[in-house]
């Protein structure tokens, strides 16, 4: 392998990573402060991608149309928050698995009964559309630079948020001690409704991006709702670095591990089995660096000590 | 809902009442996929199905119809239900080969006529195959085999091949090498249900091939070729009819023009049963019917012009009228091999746009009176 195909590939691990954390920031946000698992967060995700699909088809504008999957994928949060969600909190996370897994359905099935069960059409922006040099004779495409740059204000102003702001005190603090915090006068029930809402627009805007790249269609959240899990159990349950660092060591290891291996293979055997026993590892890989991981960090990168 | 049950327990009573008038009512079981994400599969194949019905207009074939989920052990339970409980006499609709493998040997046990409007596994058309099961639509190699031979007809010399790490992505590998007579740049499988294909797009770039053929079923092959063509690439892509439907086609855009993929049906063979189910397809659903259609309706008229000769229940009579074939396939050419699969031409299509709708044009034949390469391994 040449070296310019080695940046090209780690560049696509990054990205891929970055792609990730988008996928993952709500739903570190969620479950570290809310204690609560969701796994209709692929749901909000898919909702982000078709507003997006149905707002650019109607206005041409793709701008128009991230909004928007940031309002659906938000408006939608409020509702299941305030509807199912909030009597969840005191039950176990069996019970939350349960229910969150009953919208997964009903999300599923109430939008192909709005959009039929067709995959629907979105692209890039003319904008973005193309690709750009870069150093070492990469052409790479700008959408995909696009991303990144994304994932990264994305990650910043979730930084700044949670640290410097007051509603960032409340959240850490909600995370801490949720008894004491509302014995201090914090509307604890409307903090969190900030926090799901805030969690479900992150994805929704997460599916509307990723959505342009990918094939927006029902049942589109669930391959990634796994590996949004996967991140934020590395890097440690409700940390925005740890998600962040945990979604790029993920994106490269997937990505560098599917090309390496089986050429890796074709060192020691023939190239059809090569490839087959090194896609087969390569599919594992992520799991295993999660195991290993959880072995000498049970709480991932940056998880509090339990 | 309560209205739709009582319409329902009308319809059964008045199919009853017809029943008793004439013979015994033929009873078919449609297992097919109507929710979660492979779903307009089995939609377009229901829909093309209920459409030859109500068209022959036989009032002595009931039909039931439910939901796999496409999953394998849910497929099971409705079959066992469909045989003992509501006692049909054929079963069909399954769209996925795995689901397929564990329906069918027991179905044919039980001594149920079965025939596929979609998934023909190798094993079921070699050692596995059975006196009372049929494919209406292809043997699963047939449509890569005829993308091989049509890579080696436009004279590539140098193909990269991909598809995913499932059993129906090696055979279909298997089958494009079958009529491939170039060398590959590179064979390489992806993950099943992988979203992201940059890395392997940067592979193909660098590979020096001269064309690529993929098979990447639904929602991968419109991701991948999304991302080909935003990524600059510009190699000519072949693929199977699978990720050029009429539906998926539409969440692709342009960046499918041009790509040549290869069927055994389109929307534009000229003859009188093609035009007529286009055109009653398109006035009775309001959309254009996908391949999966063109094998429902086929495979309903097989069974309607089937009973036509014996009833179900002189199992050797109706098995003879179905391997006769006689009835006016939607594909022009149709006859069954020794293996019940069928004998058919495979067309090479390309995706142009008609207005601003994407679909296909038939520009040759990659294969004709194509069989299937495990006939010989078939013995009833």
């Amino acid at each position: 392998m040449t070296a310019t195909l080695f940046f090209e590939q780690l560049l696509n691990g990054l990205q891929f990573g970055v792609m990730l954390f988008l996928m993952s920031a709500g739903l570190t946000l969620v479950f570290g402060v809310m204690g609560l698992i969701n796994l209709a967060h692929g749901s909000l995700y898919m909702i982000g991608a078709f507003a997006c699909a149905a707002v650019v088809a109607v206005t041409g504008s793709f701008i128009l149309g991230l909004v928007a999957s940031f309002i659906a994928a938000a408006i939608a949060g409020v509702l299941i928050e305030a509807l199912v969600l909030r009597r969840l909190y005191q039950s176990g996370h069996l019970d939350q698995v349960i229910v969150t897994f009953a919208l997964i359905l009903v999300f599923s099935e109430g939008t192909r009964y709005l959009f039929g069960s067709t995959p629907l059409y979105l692209d890039i922006p003319d904008a973005l559309a193309g690709t750009v040099a870069l150093p070492l004779g990469i052409e790479y495409p700008l959408f995909r630079l696009a991303i990144i740059a994304a994932g990264l204000v994305v990650a910043a102003g979730l930084f700044f948020a949670v640290n410097r702001t007051r509603l960032g005190i409340r959240i850490r603090a909600g995370e801490a001690d949720r008894e004491m915090i509302s014995a201090l006068g914090v509307d604890i029930s409307r903090l969190y409704m900030v926090v799901f809402a805030l969690g479900a627009a992150l994805a929704g805007f997460a599916g509307a991006l990723v959505g342009a790249i990918q094939s927006v269609q029902v049942g589109m959240g669930e391959p990634v709702l796994i590996l949004a899990f996967v991140v934020i159990v590395i890097g440690g349950i409700g940390s925005i670095g740890g998600a962040l660092i945990a979604a790029i060591l993920v994106g490269i290891t997937d990505t560098m591990g599917r090309i390496l291996l089986p050429q890796a293979f074709a060192l020691i055997t023939d190239a059809a089995s090569a490839n087959a026993i090194g896609s087969a590892l390569a599919s594992m890989l992520i799991y295993i660096l999660m195991a290993l991981v959880l072995v000498f960090r049970p709480s991932g990168f940056f998880g509090q000590r339990v | 809902m309560k209205t739709i049950k009582k319409g329902l327990a009308a319809a059964a009573v008045l199919a009853l009442i017809a029943g008793a008038a004439n013979a015994e009512p033929t009873k078919i079981g449609v297992i097919t996929t109507l929710s979660g994400g492979g779903a307009s599969l089995g939609i377009d194949a229901r829909d093309g199905f209920l459409l030859a019905l109500k068209k022959a207009n036989n009032p002595d074939i009931e039909v039931v119809v439910e939901d796999d989920q496409q999953k394998p052990d849910v497929a099971v339970q409705i079959a066992d239900k469909m045989i003992q409980s509501e006692k049909v006499d054929i079963l069909t609709g399954i769209i996925w080969s795995n689901l397929a493998m564990a329906v069918v040997p027991s179905a044919v046990a039980q001594n149920k006529f079965y025939l596929s409007v979609n998934a023909a596994p190798s094993q079921l058309a070699g050692k596995g195959c059975d006196k009372n099961y049929f494919s209406i639509s292809y043997q699963n190699d047939n449509l890569h085999e005829a993308a091989g031979a049509y890579a080696t007809e436009a004279d590539y010399k140098k193909t990269f091949i991909i598809a995913p790490n499932y059993p129906a992505g090696k055979d279909s590998l298997a089958g494009f090498k079958r009529y491939y007579k170039g060398e590959l740049a590179d064979e390489i499988y992806t993950q099943l249900g992988q979203t992201d294909y940059a890395a392997e797009i940067a592979q193909i770039k660098a590979s020096g091939a001269d064309s690529v053929f993929f098979f990447l079923p639904g929602g991968m092959g419109i991701s991948f070729m999304k991302q080909y063509a935003q990524s600059g690439a510009d190699l000519p892509l072949i693929g199977p009819a699978f990720s050029f439907d009429q539906n998926i086609l539409q969440a692709v855009g342009d960046a499918a023009l041009g790509v040549k993929n290869t069927a055994n049906w389109s929307k534009d063979i000229d003859n009188a049963a093609n035009k007529a189910f286009v055109e009653a397809y398109l006035a009775e659903y309001d959309r254009l019917p996908s391949i999966y259609a063109s094998y429902g309706y086929d495979t309903a008229n097989l069974i309607v012009s089937a009973l036509a000769k014996a009833p179900v229940s002189d199992a050797d009579g109706f098995r003879a009228a179905l391997e006769s074939a006689d009835f006016d396939s939607v594909r022009g050419k149709f006859s069954f091999g020794l293996n019940h699969h069928p004998i058919q031409d495979i067309f090479v299509r390309e995706v142009i746009k008609e207005g601003d709708i994407l679909t296909n044009k038939i520009v040759g034949t990659a294969l004709s009176d194509r069989a299937d390469s495990y006939v010989e391994e078939c013995k009833f």
